[in-house]
């Protein structure tokens, strides 16, 4: 079966060469059928450019290492069909508001775990009293649900490449922040009060520093509901200082 | 030299590493795991269905307790798995999910009252208790006698991996992020750390620790298709065989999990066929109910992959461009059901294949997908020749697995694992001295580094991709579902070929910092020696036991081969490993080799299985009727855990009990309620 013939134009750049500089380089690939960005970006690597830098790990939507800026919009390449694009042109970018490493590769780890750091995203039980050997406390199972919802976040950084706030403000925590923050708010077992997430969030890196651009939810490759939660964090801060 | 030290390393950042990990650091050791990636980009992640551990909270799961989840273990390992193994797992497996709990894991809930499921392609309803109203849901999967399998939708991995590194980060674990190890520091008896190599800045350095646990994974990626990441490379496995001490046990027991998608090879859940989806073929013909009439789809895993390929083979798959295939259906689980419990499934379908799993049969054959073998270490999970060194998940033949993995049960490992020989890590480090040996270190760092040289320098000419693409041809044609002695010569042949030909490799872009065609020719030839582990261990193996299928030896031979194959790589230069084998002891198990209740009943006997029943029925006569089951089990195979997760796990059934029957004769058995069977 023979395809037609794909152009991809690339962002190519490596930021730890002195001499280099930024460019934008054209290569042609055979399209075949099914093709994703992901086959596409392995195929040109190991046939045309072994130097091209690029990150995947699962290739199935679920690790959120692939995200790109794919004709201008940010999304996961590995799950980006070719056939998406009729005129077979494709470029591809980085994701913005990231260090880059190199090429279409960016450190969204090192922003993650700092994020995490900072924002203390991880669950503070209300007791010390937990006793793994015994029946587990029972939970609200509409609850259980409702976080499993708010927790499909891959952390692909997505949200924060298409946010404006986030272009101006290097400190905003983007959709990502807020939406872990609540989580955790919603779940009934974290100990922190709104007080709490008041001091970590109830400021212009925060909740109030959103302009509502619908570029996280708009953009958002598991379709978390962004907008919903940030004006329920709003509610709640604003309620703190009542 | 860049040298830095530590307590505890761990080098692998899913589940399993993170676990160990955390077990060290909350005995107040220094900790560090490195990895190639995001800790939360780990292939753990990708587990949709669930974690196996018997809570016993739904009306399905009554009566389930920790000897069942221990029998259906040792029998979906076609009695390959150390049963010592087998049994401190399924004890710890209910603490593992209520600490996930306590960690933040959403595990789907019980609702009290009466819910529609879907049985045998029948919509039943079935009641749950008010008093289970809210504890932790479970669902049915292949080859369990209960619904046992704990889940979070189909995003059950993800959910457990973001709640256990987030409790890596409160306690301040530092990750190194890409960075890949590439050779174990040892001196022949004890290993010392790792030299590994920043993929950033290609710097080189040694990570020294008291102890080093190895957490890498499986070796899926050896095979051209496979469910598993793409760093699933084996690379773990090699560099304990490149030390020339340390074994690999049972190699050759490589699982095929029934449905991934065609052709990109991605998984969908076995909860799909745990919520009730059907098989079907090119006719729309449901064919599993003529091959396994008890179990049908839910029989497991190796059985139901190749009865799909006899089926296949019978001319009855479906034909595509990519060869034939067989349809899973799940649109009578209605889009309810799919929407929620199944979204990951749902997602996978809409985005490569464009179908509406509610309405449309997702075109499905059986992949590669698990890796039962790995580095082989004892129950605490350290290597038997190198001290010091550890093993965990799926990169460890801890062996409870043995040669069939059932489904719920890596995730379950995984966490429980890590639970377990965490303390024994941090035993470790409690009772031995950090070695800083920095000739011994640099000697090691000289060697990658003069690896590294040879190829940007060197005038090899041998293509990375090209190898690595022909290892992964070879292994899909010739080492798969099922196996005969020609096609596993002819494999053993090519992969020595090729391991000959990639002494002569090359690369042509010669950055020594981020440089992926470096990545790939490093990790190739590693990867070739892990290939031929599995190739060698699976022609030599005469017989046919769980994963492992001879078609010129069909049946499981107790008699010759009831044994771990063990693999070493002494010699650098040769091109094949050398073989050994530890029995395993029939009079030592709780379980006795049997019927493991698929097709006709035609293993050869080992001598002392008869013996050891008898044995068993002496010692159950001897402790009399009223014996409680942890007596019993205690008499019949005694195992050793670390103390704080010795006491007996609760179940709903033993406070109902207690509310009911006041006097305190109650053993914590419970009647079984729900029977003995899936119907």
């Amino acid at each position: 079966m023979s395809g037609r013939i794909l152009t991809f134009n690339i962002f190519r750049y490596d930021p730890q060469d002195a001499a280099d500089k930024p460019k934008m380089v054209k290569y042609q690939l055979e399209e075949t059928s099914g093709m994703t960005v992901f086959i596409a970006l392995n195929k040109l690597r190991q046939e045309q450019d072994p130097s091209l830098q690029f990150d995947f790990v699962c290739r199935a939507g679920i690790c959120g290492s692939c995200a790109m800026v794919i004709n201008g919009f940010p999304t996961l390449a590995c799950r980006t069909l070719t056939a998406k694009y009729p005129k077979g042109e494709i470029t591809l970018m980085p994701l913005p508001g990231f260090e880059l490493i190199g090429d279409l590769s960016v450190n969204t780890g090192k922003f993650m775990r700092e994020l995490a750091e900072r924002l203390k995203l991880w669950l503070h039980p209300k007791g010390d009293d937990l006793n793994i050997h015994r029946l587990e406390d029972p939970m609200d199972p509409e609850e259980a649900a409702k976080l499993y919802e708010l927790e499909r976040c891959v952390e692909c950084g997505v949200c924060v490449s298409a946010c404006a706030t986030k272009q101006m403000r290097d400190t905003f925590v983007g959709a990502v922040g807020m939406m872990k923050i609540a989580r955790f708010e919603l779940d009934s077992r974290d100990g922190r009060s709104a007080d709490d997430f008041y001091h970590v969030i109830g400021n212009q890196d925060g909740v109030f520093g959103c302009m509502t651009l619908l570029g996280c939810q708009d953009n958002c490759p598991k379709d978390l509901p962004h907008m919903q939660q940030i004006a329920y964090l709003r509610r709640k801060m604003a309620s703190t200082l009542l | 030299m860049k040298l830095i030290y530590t307590d505890c390393l761990v080098v692998g950042a899913g589940l399993a590493g993170l676990r160990v990990a955390i077990a060290a650091k909350e005995r107040g050791h220094d900790t560090l795991v490195l990895s190639l990636i995001p800790a939360k980009r780990s292939h753990s992640a990708a587990a949709q269905g669930g974690m196996q551990a018997s809570l016993g909270n739904t009306v399905k799961g009554l009566g389930d307790n920790e000897d069942v989840h221990f029998q259906d273990t040792v029998k979906g390992s076609d009695w390959g798995c150390d049963q010592t193994v087998a049994r401190m797992f399924a004890h710890c497996a209910p603490k593992a999910v209520r600490e996930l709990a306590n960690w933040g894991v959403p595990w789907t809930r019980v609702t009290k009252g009466p819910r529609e499921v879907v049985v045998n392609a029948e919509r039943i309803t079935i009641e749950e208790a008010e008093a289970a109203h809210g504890l932790i849901n479970a669902r049915d999967f292949g080859g369990t006698k209960k619904w046992r399998t704990c889940y979070t939708a189909d995003g059950t991995g993800h959910s457990l991996l973001y709640a256990v590194d987030n409790k890596a980060i409160s306690l301040g674990i530092p990750v190194h992020e890409r960075v890949e190890a590439l050779s174990i520091i040892h001196d022949g008896e004890r290993c010392h750390g790792v030299v590994a190599r920043c993929l950033i800045t290609g710097e080189l350095r040694a990570y020294i620790g008291k102890s080093t646990t190895i957490a890498t994974g499986g070796y899926g990626r050896i095979y051209e298709v496979s469910t598993n990441a793409i760093i699933c490379e084996g690379i773990g496995q090699a560099l304990a065989l490149e030390t020339g001490v340390a074994t690999l046990g049972n190699m050759e027991a490589v699982q095929f999990h029934p449905t991934a998608i065609v052709p990109v090879g991605i998984l969908t859940t076995e909860g799909c066929r745990g919520d009730g989806g059907l098989l079907r073929d090119k006719d729309g013909y449901r064919f599993m109910p003529d091959y396994e009439p008890e179990k049908k789809e839910l029989a497991s895993r190796d059985v139901v992959s190749r009865r799909m390929t006899e089926h296949m083979r019978k001319g009855k798959g479906v034909d595509s461009p990519y060869g034939p295939h067989l349809w899973l259906d799940i649109t009578l689980l209605g889009r309810k059901h799919i929407e929620t419990n199944l979204r990951e499934v749902k997602e996978i379908c809409e985005n490569f294949l464009g179908i509406d799993p509610a309405k449309d049969w997702i075109p499905v054959r059986p992949t590669q997908h698990y890796s039962m073998g790995g580095i082989r270490t004892t129950p605490t999970g350290e290597s038997p020749q190198l001290k010091g060194l550890f093993a965990v998940g799926e990169a460890a033949c801890w062996d409870m697995h043995g040669f069939n993995r059932l489904g719920g049960n890596s995730l379950a490992e995984t966490v429980v694992g890590g639970m377990i020989i965490g303390k024994y890590v941090a035993d470790f480090c409690d009772d031995n001295d950090l070695v800083l040996d920095t000739g011994l270190a640099k000697r090691y760092v000289d060697k990658v580094r003069a690896e590294i040289d040879g190829l940007i320098e060197g005038s090899g000419t041998e293509n990375s991709w090209e190898l690595k693409s022909a290892m992964q041809r070879v292994m899909m044609d010739y080492v798969g579902i099922f196996r005969n002695g020609p096609e596993l010569d002819e494999a053993v042949k090519q992969l020595k070929a090729l391991l000959a030909r990639s002494v002569n490799l090359g690369v042509s872009c010669k950055k020594r910092h981020a440089n992926p065609e470096l990545v790939e020719a490093l990790r190739v030839r590693r990867m070739l020696k892990v290939a031929l582990t599995v190739a060698c261990g699976a022609a030599a193996r005469t017989e046919s036991r769980g994963a492992h299928a001879r078609e010129d030896f069909p049946q499981r031979n107790d008699k010759d081969w009831l044994c771990r194959t063990l693999a070493s790589w002494p010699d650098a230069n040769a091109l094949e490993p050398t073989l050994g084998y530890e029995p395993l002891d029939v009079m030592q198990m709780e379980l006795p080799p049997g019927y493991r209740g698929y097709g006709a009943d035609n293993a050869i006997a080992h001598p002392d299985t008869a013996k050891r029943e008898a044995e068993i029925a002496e010692l159950l006569a001897a402790l009399g009727p009223n014996a409680s089951r942890e007596a019993i089990q205690q008499a019949l195979m005694p195992f050793e855990l670390p103390e704080s997760l010795r006491p007996a796990n609760e179940r709903l059934a033993d406070r109902l009990n207690g509310l009911v029957n006041t006097d305190t004769t109650g053993s914590p058995s419970t009647p079984n309620i729900a029977g003995d069977d899936n119907s």
